[in-house]
């Protein structure tokens, strides 16, 4: 990762906090002041599904060509993502328990993300289970596949498909006026740029840390 | 269009826009007012900061450990040829 990405992503976090709390939003009700969750819950969403994105892209590139740093960079952007993801659980569980009544209240987006993060939980799992580091490689990359191709409907298309109390959801599936409107762009957007690199620097440190980590064992 | 329709089209809409408009909904004036609210907005950037700080350091770190490695690398290769 460039050094001026870096720098970019803490510029943009510092502004999107910033604004964030002080920028006007619409009031709405039942929302209220929690509108600006917008700025700080779905960003790590949008983070996660970019890591898993990039796992995604790795996992391919080792059934293409089994190297080792393709399964280390698939692996970490995974694991990234996974953090992210329960950052985004965390969040929309709180902000659950004061606007729905309870942290878990069964509501569809709630229940996909569940189980989008628990297939994920499962890759590690496989990953653990297996000592063959080629073996593993392989059998973790094509496991790869099939838990993104089912993130996909899980968070994207069945909430949708269900009665969701999910700001954004209820005929409309984007983002509709009411919870996006032009004053808001401004700092969501930069938002989701902002912890996407975030994100990928974490995954690089953690590759790096994991490179470094074999060349040792390879020196003895 | 007859003018009745015309009319209680007009009020319908008229109706909508200042429903839509008149939602007002209780929101923390009071919080900003105070000016407290960036109070909290230090303690946000605070913790952002120091959080972002502490990655560099960490990158910092490892691009030194990395270093170190190389390094070690080349000496070990050197006794070798010698």
């Amino acid at each position: 990762m460039k050094q001026w990405m870096k720098f970019l992503a803490v510029a943009i976090l510092l502004y999107v906090h910033t604004a964030g709390l002080l920028a006007d939003v619409p009031r709405l009700n039942i929302l209220n002041e929690t509108v600006r969750a917008l700025y700080f819950h779905v960003p790590m969403w949008f983070g996660m599904i970019f890591l898993f994105g990039m796992s995604l892209y790795f996992a391919i590139k080792y059934l293409a060509n089994p190297s080792v740093d393709n399964d280390r960079k698939s692996v970490e952007c995974a694991h990234v993502g996974m953090a992210f993801g329960f950052l985004g659980i965390l969040t929309g569980m709180l902000w659950a328990n004061y606007t729905w009544g309870s942290p878990w209240h069964g509501d569809p987006k709630q229940n996909g993300s569940a189980i989008a993060l628990l297939v994920y939980m499962a890759y590690f799992v496989l990953r653990g289970s297996v000592d063959n580091q080629e073996q593993r490689a392989r059998l973790s990359a094509v496991y790869n596949v099939f838990a993104f191709a089912a993130m996909i409907p899980l968070i994207f298309i069945i909430p949708r498909l269900q009665d969701s109390l999910h700001p954004g959801s209820g005929g409309n599936p984007g983002f509709n006026i009411y919870d996006l409107d032009n004053r808001m762009r401004y700092i969501f957007y930069p938002a989701v740029i902002g912890w996407i690199l975030i994100g990928v620097w974490i995954a690089s440190l953690r590759v790096r840390r994991k490179a470094l980590e074999e060349k040792i064992l390879d020196l003895e | 269009m007859k003018s009745w329709l015309k009319s209680f089209l007009a009020l319908a809409f008229s109706l909508w826009i200042t429903e839509a408009v008149a939602q007002d909904a209780e929101m923390a004036d009071a919080f900003r007012a105070e000016g407290k609210i960036y109070v909290v907005v230090a303690i946000v950037l605070i913790v952002l900061a120091g959080l972002i700080t502490y990655l560099f350091m960490l990158d910092r770190k490892m691009t030194r450990l990395e270093k170190m490695l190389q390094e070690k690398k080349q000496t070990k290769t050197n006794g070798k040829s010698f």
